[in-house]
This record gives structure tokens, sequence and C-alpha cells, in this order.
């Protein structure tokens, strides 16, 4: 049944036909979010591509090396700029990964596009570097208890292995992406707050991270809670120097790259095929489909240098080495227009 | 005759459908049973107790095109009428308009096209006749004191014509309010619409239709949903429809989803601090009812998201 939602609010106000609602301009509430409708959004955006690795990695099947490498070769001659192929993780941790060489080895690269990839310490990082990466990132979090539980120390602890990783990154002429997780939300200690999420971003700026990328690891985040973090991170980073990474698993991924947008931000992160579902949330989908981001961007005049229908084919192609459906609903709908 | 998507209730010519779509025609025939109108009065009672001001019950279209809709006058008669809830039913012509009075509605809905192809294919008259039926309706409507809502669909796209002008939306949305529509809800009808689409749109059709009179209904069939609610939101409409677990699928592109789900429309609103007097919580009870009655997966996220936490 369609049910009409009337957005409520103080002031008294009658309609024509006498019914009395509770009225509002939402306008007052949703520019209290910092955000206007027709503000000046980026006249371009890079698409920083995660699937093969933040993708894949949350995925229950494990796909042979050549279908990863026959992926990223796809994705490569997409258009798409950057492209985080594989993760030096311990094989222990993430089993996923352990193909992590030859996978690096084994892809094409196309001139003008990153295949940066994750190196948790400095162990990873020269195993990375040795198998010919040429872009790395690191991995914190904006909340305590999650960084125990998911790499088994506090942020002060991951930020200082991370300095080890910096240093010689910065000796190797490589740079370092840095990601923050939980900026929304988190499983465990549930809210964030916004400064603690600019402190650990202005961390890894400062160490010398070029681009830092603030994911809502669970979802949560709305355009509200979107723009507040922003608005507290961008007075520490520089927000030419930010991304965003947005989960889909309560639907709100596309509101918040609006926002995020909005208040300046160039740089999307997403999984081609909105690959990778949400372990918090089982059967719950999770990173935000490519396709759709792209839709999206396109339709507000926004230049990725991506073709949509390369990305759908590559889409296509791991969802059924996958055997599962895409989660791209651009992907899902078979419009004749 | 099988379950029928709740788009087919409000949008479509269903013997066009049927003809177009010999998909459709077997998708139907498979299925066994239609809604039974105890599910349907026992889905709009739960969400008459959610907190939302309005529950489009029923269809007044003759059951020859919409059989889902036969049980019309059943339902209207069945539900249990919150206080402060309005329950408005469609109705294509003055007759439907009149079987829909005397079944008890006390609000009534008309549905006009920016699209003339989608006009035909859907109700086979032009734009301009469909105002003369509709002007029938809301003159009667007048008379009797019962508000009527206006509906444009293709407001962003359609399935034949491709790119709609803003500029024909505006036109058709004017004529609905100058008739006596006390709101007109634009609809993405195959949600092909984006920000940027849906804000050239609404500057377009504000310049004739104050804002205060305007709502959105967005499809989710690109995932675009949201997004275009959130811009609709920033130029000051304050109106949404949504369909509970995102009921209601996309005629045009087989497989997909149609309506928005009001949960997640709910959970971007709360999170952003904006008041809709819903229970959300209610909300997605009602959508777990409904998706068990049809034996069906919700098409909500948040839902979704909700039953499986860890």
């Amino acid at each position: 049944m369609a049910a009409v939602i009337r957005l409520v609010n103080r002031s008294p106000l009658s309609s024509a036909m006498g019914q009395q609602y509770l009225a509002l301009s939402s306008t007052a509430k949703v520019q209290a979010a910092g955000v206007r409708a027709g503000q000046a959004l980026p006249e371009k955006v890079k698409i920083v591509e995660v699937g093969p690795r933040d993708g894949l990695q949350n995925e229950k099947t494990i796909v042979p090396t050549e279908t990863k490498i026959h992926l990223i070769d796809m994705l490569s001659v997409s258009g798409l700029p950057v492209i985080e192929a594989t993760s030096f993780v311990s094989p222990k941790w993430v089993p996923q990964m352990a193909d992590q060489v030859e996978v690096m080895k084994g892809i094409c690269r196309q001139p003008g596009v990153s295949y940066p990839v994750l190196t948790p310490n400095l162990k990873g990082f020269q195993a990375a570097v040795k198998a010919g990466a040429s872009e790395v990132a690191i991995f914190g979090a904006a909340s305590e208890l999650f960084s125990k539980k998911n790499i088994n120390c506090s942020v002060d602890e991951s930020l200082q292995r991370f300095d080890e990783v910096m240093k010689a990154a910065k000796e190797a002429g490589v740079p370092v992406r840095g990601y923050v997780s939980c900026v929304l939300g988190c499983p465990y200690e549930g809210k964030v707050a916004p400064e603690k999420v600019a402190h650990v971003a202005k961390s890894l700026y400062s160490m010398g991270c070029y681009e830092i990328s603030l994911g809502d690891t669970i979802g949560v985040g709305t355009p509200g809670s979107m723009s507040e973090m922003l608005e507290a991170v961008s007075r520490e980073v520089p927000v030419n120097a930010l991304a965003v990474h947005c989960h889909d698993t309560y639907g709100q991924a596309l509101a918040n790259i609006l926002v995020a947008l909005q208040m300046g931000i160039s740089v999307v992160d997403s999984s081609v095929a909105g690959l990778g579902g949400c372990p918090y949330a089982q059967g719950a989908s999770g990173n935000v489909a490519t396709e759709d981001v792209v839709y999206m961007l396109h339709g507000l005049g926004i230049q990725t240098g991506v073709d949509l229908s390369k990305l759908m084919d590559a889409g296509a192609f791991i969802c059924r080495s996958l055997n599962r459906k895409t989660n791209s609903k651009v992907s899902q709908a078979t419009c004749k227009l | 005759m099988g379950n029928v998507p709740t788009t087919v209730k409000h949008c479509l010519s269903y013997e066009q459908l049927i003809q177009d779509y010999p998909w459709l025609r077997r998708w139907l025939l498979q299925e066994k049973e239609i809604v039974p109108t105890g599910v349907k009065i026992q889905l709009i009672d739960m969400l008459s107790g959610t907190g939302l001001h309005v529950i489009e019950a029923t269809s007044f279209v003759s059951s020859k095109w919409v059989p889902q809709m036969a049980d019309h006058t059943e339902v209207l008669r069945g539900i249990q009428r919150a206080p402060h809830v309005q329950y408005p039913v469609l109705t294509p012509n003055l007759q439907g308009f009149q079987d829909a009075v005397a079944a008890g509605a006390t609000e009534v809905a008309v549905f006009g096209s920016a699209s003339e192809t989608f006009s035909k294919k859907n109700i086979n008259c032009s734009i301009d006749e469909s105002m003369l039926r509709f002007e029938e309706v809301i003159n009667t409507a007048k008379e009797q004191q019962i508000p009527v809502r206006g509906y444009v669909s293709c407001a962003l796209g359609c399935p034949h014509e491709g790119h709609i002008e803003p500029s024909k939306v505006a036109e058709v949305a004017k004529k609905l309010y100058e008739m006596g529509c006390y709101e007109i809800s634009l609809g993405d009808t195959i949600g092909v619409g984006t920000p940027g689409s849906m804000f050239k749109m609404l500057q377009c059709v504000m310049k004739e239709v104050p804002a205060d009179a305007l709502a959105v209904h967005c499809h989710d069939t690109y995932g675009q949903a949201l997004p275009n609610i959130l811009t609709a939101l920033q130029m000051g409409v304050c109106v949404v429809d949504s369909a509970v677990a995102g009921l209601g699928g996309c005629p045009y592109a087989q497989g997909s989803s149609g309506n928005v789900s009001t949960e997640d429309v709910l959970y971007m609103l709360h999170g952003m601090g904006i008041e809709t007097g819903v229970n959300l919580a209610k909300v997605v009870e009602a959508g777990d009812f409904i998706c068990n009655a049809l034996c069906r997966k919700t098409n909500s996220k948040v839902a979704k998201a909700r039953g499986r936490t860890l």
C-alpha cells in the first residue's frame, strides 16, 4: 500500500481542505545539515573501485586467482582510475586474499590506473612492494572496540604500526592511502563521535597519507550524521584529501554520497555489483554498487571517466563467477529506454 | 488470476500490459491466489497504527483492468479507520468516483501523465482528454467536499518517450492544481531520475505550483530514490510517497524494484532529525507481515538489516 509521509514540525498550518497537520519547512532542518540542493558540485569525481579487494574479501565464495585477474583486467578498461587489487594481510586472517602475489603479478596494468593494495604492517608492505605494488593503503578505526576486535590493538597502537609503514613507503616513494572505519557508527560501540573520526583522520594525514577514505563500515549513516562528521573532519583535513566509503546496508549510501559531494568531497569508493556483504548484519548488503554511483554522478553531469556499460559487463562477469545476483539496481533494471 | 504488482494498480492499462509483456501474463498465471481481502485489511490496519498520516487504500479502477483491486468496496468498508489518518483511493473517472464515495471514501486521487504516449497506452486517451475526465471528478468532489490529490506520472522519464521536458511536467501539474487538486504528487514512474533531473524538474514545477502543494513519488528501480527524495527535501518539498517493504516491482524492468520502501525513507528522514510522526519499528512489522503473506522478501534494506543484525 502506498504511504504518504508528511514531514512534521512545530508551527501549525491548515491546508485548504481543513486538514491540520504540524508543519514545516523541511528546508530548515535539512539546511541544518549544512547542505543545499543546487549547490556547486565537483565537476569530476574520482571513483576508487574496491570490488576486487573489499568486495571479494567479504563474499562467502573464494574465487580462483584467474577470475580475480580477469575481473581486474575488465575493470581496468572501463575507465576507472583506481582499482584496489588485493590485500597483504596474512592469509591466516584473510584466506580470500591468499593469492595476493599471483594477482599482482598476473594483472594487466593499464597506464593511468592505480592499483593500491592493503598493507596492515611493515611486513605486509615489504611483501607488497616485492610483488610489484606501487601504492598501498592502511586501515585505522574511529572506534577503540572495533580496532581491538578487528586488528587486535588500540587505535593509538595501530597508528604506531602504520608509522613504520609510512616511513618505509616515503623512502620507497610509494604513496599511501589511509582508511578510517566506523566513521558513522560502530557495531560494538554504537555512536562514534565526529571528533574521534577527525582525530584519527588528522593523524593519518599528518603521518603522510595523501588521501583519507572515511568508511561507514556498517552503513548506519544518514545524510544527517554524514554532514556532521564531515564538518568535523574537514576542520582538520583539507576536503580535497578526503574520500567517502559508504556501505548500503540501510539503503543510505547514495544519499550519503550526495551530501558528501555537496560538501566538496570528490573521491568516492564503491564496489562493482555491490560486492561484499556486511559481516555485522548477516544477509544484508555492504558496499555500494559502483554502477549505481556512476549512474547518479553522470545524471548530475559529473565526469567520472567511467564507461558504465563496460563496468556493468565486469559486474555481470563476476556475478556469474560467484553464482550470485548483482546488488546493483542499475544492473538489475532492464528498462527499455 | 495471480498477484499483480502494486504498481499495476495505479499505473497501467492491464490489458495493454498483458499484450505488450507476455512474461507478465505467464507470471500472473503461475500465481495461485490473489492477496485475500482479509490480508489487505490487516495490512492497512497495521499501517494505521504506525503514525502514518495517509494510506492509499485501494483503487476504483474497473476490476476488468485491475482485478487485484476488485475487492475495493470490501477493503474500504473493512478497515478500521484511525483518527487523523486519510485513506485516499484512486478514481480514474466519474463512475469510479461515485463508486468510491458510495463505499465510504473521503479522499480520492486522479492520475495524469507528463507523457502523451504513456497516457494513451495507460488510460487510452491523450493528456488533454484525461484532464477533461479528471475535471468532472474534481468538480463533483468539490461539491461533496472531498479532497482530491493529483498524480503526474513519468515526471523524470517515460518508458516509451524517454526524456520528458520539465516544462511538460510543470504544465500538467499546474493544470491539476488549478482544477482543484490540493496536492500534486510527481512520480518518477520508471525510477530513471537522478538528483540532477529531479532538481531541474522541480525548479520548473515550482514556478507553477507552490512547494507546499507538491509531493514526490520516487521509484527505486535504478537505486536513485533516496538521493532524489533528499534533493526534493532540500528544495522545500515536504511530502513523500513510499510503499511499505518497497512493494511493487517495475513492469518496465523485469525483476527490478519499483516503489521506494517506506522503512528506508523513514530511516533517512529520522537520521536527519526530520519528524514524521511515524514509528519505524511498527512499519517494519507491517512490512514483515505483508511479505510473509505474499511469500516474498522485503525490498527494504532497513528491514533486511534489522532482521539480521548481530
